[in-house]
């Protein structure tokens, strides 16, 4: 480890922290519905939206029913998605001269794109014409993260409000967002990217004649558009196979620096936004502080085994930190963190290999996605998600003391913690049982590259990977697969609207209760004490479930790789 | 429950369509004519032509292995930077292949450039398989070979070295490296010199 190490990891903390105000209160103009600056610009577009589409962006709805107008929007966004993979190949703008995509893949991809995960089974260059890349994903880039950030809004006006039944209008929220939020930041982060060497062209690929004189093709295509989407909205969903490793996606050490920035700033910028909404920021600063805590122990884990390096490498006389699957500009700590801020997002970009990381450098990430993506977390699913160990913590703390809980004004009972429980059930139910299966038959057990213990964490991490909606993976992984394509299909459906839903009644129960004044016997949920046991209950009830699975994965591997052992 | 599918089908519909429209055509086509008109060399590629021919990219790295070059990391892009395949090559710490691949390259290392340890990038592979750079360490390390195969002075060779290295930006954003084909065409324009 390094001090320019250390100084990067600074600077990248204190410059998110000096953009959550200014962020949360642009989202919280949003939240309102408040008027923007922007709005001279592209309010026309919108109202032209809500009048071609029939809605009324005032109409308030209940949960159920902005539950169901979500759910809806993102089976029509699935099937778009499905055609266009499929009719590729009789569809225009595709130079590489592509076909359709198999049926599995095609529902596979559709549905990581739609869920916000952005698993790709598939490598981008040599499989996808720009077309698919445009229509059929970036589209999915800006939906799926407005959707994340309006479920979040309707959380916040859950806990906010006060004896009413209705939490707000999907279309308006979603549509808010994109406009006023994602579409005018993406292009100006797009022309930044530009500058600095993504391409953004309609042409497929270029041939190059080698210094050496062999003939290298490199792909090409609307890159940049994608990126900054990618990026902004925690997809993760590359234009080429390598992802931000990739010298087209992510050339040198600024616009790495700035695209980890850009994974964190909403999700930063809504816990300030919470706090506002329920009338007390320091309740988000509070949040953020326990997100920072473990955020902050996963960096110095990761980049402490990266730098340390491979002690079996060491041997055979590669020294210094573990550079396999890593590129030189961006070095161990810029890796590292990198590595920690895409599985703490949701995010899933990565510019370095997971799969070649250290054994404990590479749990780290693993373990992220399975504490549910709450530490900072995806846009809006990660504040949504947090809210749900907030409660399950309130609740602890209740029983402590023995009181009712209360969590900003509102009494958390029975039916906020049951359903809360039910919530984050799903990740270990679906993340270990579908590991077991796939570790049992003939077809999951063709996939892992790697051996051993690391094998058996290929597989671990893309299931988690997959119902956590983050979408890295240890691509050593063969997923093409029909077995691996649907069930990874399922888990990702599942992980993603079946924490959703659950998390919605919360929100339209919430909204129907009366506001409690804080009285000398609450428990206080802005101090020390409280981000002490939000950091105790994720990590415990987050965290514990997945203990025994880590032992069998990453553990054994770190102690095959300090003994020496090859697989 | 009926009545909410039912009066959401409409909005489902037409809001994919026009959200199709607007940032799945509109966005990236303006993009692209923006960068087109403002960056042009960049949005195609930062392609470097020399007497009418496309050489490379600035951007992306390209395979050098003979002797006569600096040479850069192994790839598991395709056989090795292949712009159509970017990949790393997903071996775990305790692979028996990466072992295996790691003590061949070290062997043949250090056969060219005996007495010294080999730098770890040059024998692990990069993320992408198309890396462009090395760290310093490793330029320096093949001076020796490289001098002795162009028959040129070291020290010129190593000066050559020394100055293609790119600092962190900003002092601590990224590692210290040097670009291979940049220092390539150093070295090339540098033999082409008359009495060099």
């Amino acid at each position: 480890m390094t001090f320019q190490g250390w100084l990067l990891i600074a600077a990248f903390v204190g410059i998110l922290l000096l953009l959550t105000k200014p962020m949360g209160q642009w989202l919280f103009a949003l939240y309102e519905g408040r008027s923007t600056p922007l709005h001279r610009l592209l309010g026309p577009v919108e109202t032209g939206f809500y009048r071609l589409s029939g809605i009324d962006p005032n109409e308030e709805q209940g949960w159920r029913r902005y539950a169901v107008h979500m759910l809806i929007f993102n089976v029509v966004l699935l099937l778009f998605t499905y055609g266009v993979l499929r009719l590729q190949g009789v569809l225009p703008l595709n130079p590489l001269g592509f076909d359709g995509t198999s049926a599995d893949l095609a529902f596979n991809t559709a549905v990581s794109f739609t869920t916000n995960t952005n698993w790709q089974s598939y490598a981008g260059e040599s499989t996808l014409s720009n077309l698919s890349q445009m229509l059929g994903l970036t589209i999915h880039n800006f939906l799926s993260a407005a959707t994340g950030i309006a479920l979040a809004f309707a959380l916040f006006r859950g806990f906010a409000r006060r004896e009413t039944k209705t939490i707000g209008n999907f279309w308006a929220d979603m549509t808010r967002v994109t406009l006023y939020l994602l579409f005018p930041l993406c292009m100006i982060y797009a022309v930044f990217l530009i500058a600095n060497g993504v391409p953004q062209t309609l042409a497929g690929s270029v041939d190059v004649s080698t210094l050496e004189g062999v003939k290298q093709t490199l792909a090409l295509g609307p890159v940049a558009s994608q990126e900054a989407i990618k990026m902004l909205g925690t997809n993760g969903g590359g234009f080429f196979n390598a992802n931000s490793a990739h010298p087209f996606e992510n050339p040198n050490t600024l616009t790495n620096f700035v695209q980890m920035l850009s994974i964190f700033t909403i999700s930063f910028g809504l816990t300030w936004t919470f706090g506002k909404a329920v009338g007390n920021p320091r309740q988000g600063w509070a949040i953020l502080a326990a997100m920072l805590t473990i955020f902050l122990a996963g960096v110095t884990v990761t980049y402490w085994q990266e730098a340390a390096g491979n002690p079996i490498l060491h041997q055979l006389g590669a020294g210094g930190g573990n550079m396999e699957g890593k590129e030189v500009r961006f070095g161990i700590a810029a890796s590292a963190l990198f590595s920690v801020v895409t599985t703490a997002a949701s995010c899933g970009a990565v510019n370095a290999m997971h799969d070649s990381f250290t054994a404990l450098g590479g749990m780290i990430p693993l373990l992220n996605i399975q504490l549910g993506e709450v530490v900072v977390g995806g846009v809006g699913a990660g504040i949504y998600g947090f809210l749900l160990f907030a409660i399950l913590a309130v609740f602890v703390a209740g029983l402590m003391v023995g009181r009712t809980p209360e969590y900003v004004g509102k009494k958390i009972e029975a039916r906020e913690v049951k359903l809360a429980v039910l919530a984050i059930a799903v990740l270990p139910l679906m993340i270990l049982g579908l590991t077991a299966i796939a570790s049992v038959t003939e077809a999951g057990l063709a996939g892992p590259l790697n051996k051993g213990p690391h094998g058996f964490s290929e597989i671990l991490y893309a299931f988690t990977s997959a119902v956590g909606n983050n979408g890295s993976a240890f691509a050593g992984l063969t997923a093409n697969t029909p077995f691996y394509n649907g069930l990874l299909g399922v888990a990702m459906w599942v992980g993603r609207f079946f924490i959703i839903i659950p998390m919605l009644a919360i929100a339209g129960g919430l909204a129907a209760k009366k506001y409690t004044p804080e009285t000398a016997g609450s428990f206080p949920t802005t101090g020390v004490l409280w981000t002490g046991l939000l950091v105790g209950i994720v990590l415990i009830v987050g965290g514990l479930t997945f203990l025994p699975s880590l032992a069998l994965g990453p553990i054994a591997d770190h102690l095959a790789m300090m003994g020496g052992q090859l697989f | 429950m009926n009545k909410d599918i039912i009066s959401s089908l409409r909005p489902a519909l037409v809001m994919t369509l026009l959200f199709a429209l607007l940032l799945g055509i509109a966005y990236p086509l303006a993009l692209t004519g923006v960068g087109q008109a403002l960056f042009p060399v960049q949005a195609n590629g930062s392609l470097v032509r020399e007497n009418g021919k496309i050489i490379g990219s600035a951007v992306v790295g390209q395979a050098f292995t003979s002797e006569r070059y600096f040479n850069t990391r192994p790839s598991a892009a395709g056989d090795g930077y292949d712009g159509l395949a970017s990949s790393g090559s997903n071996l775990g710490p305790t692979s028996q292949a990466l072992a295996d691949r790691v003590k061949n390259d070290i062997a043949r290392l250090s056969e060219t450039s005996p007495g010294h340890p080999v730098p770890s990038d040059l024998v692990t592979t990069s993320a992408s398989g198309l890396d462009p750079h090395i760290s310093p360490e490793a330029a320096l390390f093949q001076v020796a070979r490289v001098a002795r195969v162009r028959g040129i002075d070291p020290a010129a060779v190593r000066r050559l070295v020394e100055q293609s290295i790119d600092r962190p930006t900003l002092g601590f954003l990224g590692e210290p490296r040097v670009d291979v084909f940049k220092l390539n065409r150093r070295l090339d324009a540098f033999g082409a010199k008359p009495g060099a």
